[in-house]
């Protein structure tokens, strides 16, 4: 399994997590994890996802995200799990 | 599981403390190239480099993309050219025309530079190697994206002190030769003392023969990151201090082992090395002066700065090493002058000259390096220059290298352009006292002694 970690950094808005759901749920992304802070004035949001069972390339994917973060006026960025682990856990 | 402020901290690092990957270079061995038929050759080299690196752009781009982490260049080393072209190339004028083909085939594979049209002459140069060095001017002026380097002295074999003589002036005509566009050819040659086979960083990457018949090295980069990491220790005491640079070292270097892993996987190429150097761009904020001044010095060049930048460096080192399981290449902190804006304002100061570089490197590679000098400098001059340098190498086991320019028409408090990643100079002063009755001797330093280290 392959997991992804999706950032959301931006202005708090009504239904930014609704919007990005819901983009997940039709994709057939498996949400395993969110949560989400507040740093220096700005929301972020974290989720990791899992997505073994989308027919959606990752490239693809990442592309539509952005072009959702632009929508709703924030930053989205999906990166795979590994470059955090990697730099966080010996 | 990773958390969100874990997250938080890597993004930031990407985009507001410059950290990124800044060469993936692929290797390739051109040793079963070798031709005596001077076209077939350049046929043999055009089409191997092309079939290897096919997918070089296309990996590092997919990798950009998925990890969110930038991938400055995608680069190649090819076997020292000198091995390769001895049994075909009869004239310097034969060499150029490998050096064409490299250029040529560097462009159909998008890369932006290509290493190696190099000679390793540290005892003596064969005719061949000859021929390479002096095909180097005509070569780097013709050419847009190859980059040369000699390897002229070893611990083990001393100093060639021909090559040494011959250099001064190859580097002099190669000035010459690209006089219209501030002599950057110069900044595409290197000199070296102790050259790593498997060093990925441009200009002086080349595939050693040690190496295999294609390798993956990647040079990881985040001055930006370290001078942020200390920003929150100012004032503390040096095990803080070592602390903080040992652990962001870690982080750095961890990523270069991530991209490299996945490029190697990807193209099915092994996996070499990690290159630990910390090195500089132009851009603000990614600057190893900065990171000096930061430790605790006006400017960069202050007494002090040797001190601070040994730390520097072995604290890279120590962290570092732990997150790779390979560490190669030169894995030194560079302190270019045009690719380091800190540099430049340290020069520009009066507060670092060129004495002052070179003690600087003799506690971290890699040597006087991008550094603008007058064009009406002597040609047994920068053959001191070289000479001086080579010797802190031979004799302390360490790499060193010397990538000066001198600038045809431009003198001492001049600027000199050179454009992107190689930045700006400032023209620094030379000494004016003669060094040509050393440098004419001819022959070769021996090699030191081993023992009684003093």
């Amino acid at each position: 399994m392959k997991k992804t970690v999706i950032t959301v950094v931006g202005k708090d808005t009504v239904g930014i997590i609704a919007k990005v759901c819901t983009y997940l749920a039709e994709n057939r992304i498996n949400i395993l994890d969110i949560s989400q802070t507040i740093v220096s004035g700005y929301f972020n949001m974290m989720m990791i996802v899992d997505m073994t069972d989308t027919a959606m390339e990752f490239d693809a994917i990442s592309e539509e995200l952005e072009k959702l973060g632009k929508e709703i006026g924030v930053i989205i960025k999906a990166q795979r799990e590994d470059i955090f682990d990697m730099m966080h856990r010996i | 599981m990773i958390n969100i402020y874990e997250v938080i901290e890597t993004n930031k690092m990407i985009e507001q403390e410059n950290l990124d990957v800044r060469t993936i270079t692929l290797g390739i061995s051109l040793l079963d190239c070798a031709d005596p038929d001077l076209k077939e050759l350049n046929r043999k080299i055009y089409d191997k480099i092309t079939r290897v690196a096919k997918e070089l752009v296309a990996t590092g781009n997919k990798i950009q993309r998925e990890y969110g982490i930038p991938i400055v260049n995608k680069r190649i080393s090819v076997t020292p050219i000198s091995l390769v072209g001895a049994a075909a190339c009869k004239t310097p004028e034969d060499y150029v025309t490998i050096a064409n083909t490299l250029d040529k085939a560097a462009k159909t594979v998008g890369v932006n530079f290509i290493g190696g049209y190099s000679a390793l002459v540290s005892k003596a140069m064969t005719q061949s190697d000859e021929l390479l060095i002096k095909s180097i001017p005509l070569a780097l002026s013709q050419t847009e994206r190859v980059c040369s380097s000699v390897n002229v002295g070893s611990t083990k074999t001393g100093i060639d002190m021909n090559a040494v003589k011959l250099l001064g002036e190859i580097i002099l005509s190669t000035a010459e030769h690209t006089k219209d566009r501030d002599s950057i050819g110069c900044a595409k040659l290197v000199v070296f003392c102790n050259a790593p086979d498997d060093n990925p960083f441009m200009a002086g990457a080349f595939h050693g023969v040690t190496e295999g018949d294609a390798v993956i090295n990647v040079g990881v980069s985040g001055p930006g990151v370290v001078k942020k990491a200390l920003e929150s220790v100012r004032g503390a005491d040096f095990e803080t201090l070592c602390e903080t640079i040992k652990k962001t070292a870690f982080k750095i270097t961890r990523v270069g082992q991530l991209v490299a892993q996945e490029a190697s996987r990807l193209m099915d190429i092994p996996f070499g090395i990690i290159d630990l150097s910390l090195a500089p761009t132009p851009a603000v904020g990614d600057s190893v002066a900065e990171i000096l001044e930061e430790i605790g010095l006006e400017y960069v060049g202050a007494p002090g700065t040797t001190a601070a930048l040994a730390l520097l460096n072995d604290q890279v080192k120590k962290g570092g090493v732990m997150a790779s399981s390979y560490v190669g290449g030169l894995s030194g902190a560079f302190i270019p002058v045009s690719e380091d804006q800190g540099m430049i304002d340290a020069v520009e100061a009066g507060a670092l000259t060129l004495e002052k570089l070179e003690a600087m490197t003799c506690v971290c590679s890699v040597g006087l390096d991008m550094i603008a000098i007058p064009g009406a400098t002597e040609a047994a001059t920068i053959s001191g220059l070289i000479a001086d340098e080579m010797a802190i190498g031979m004799i302390n086991q360490k790499t060193t290298a010397v990538r000066i320019i001198p600038v045809i028409g431009k003198n001492v408090g001049d600027r000199v352009e050179f454009g992107g990643l190689l930045g700006y100079a400032p023209v620094m002063k030379v000494s004016p006292f003669s060094c040509a009755d050393f440098i004419n001797r001819g022959g070769r330093i021996p090699a030191p002694i081993h023992s009684f280290k003093n």
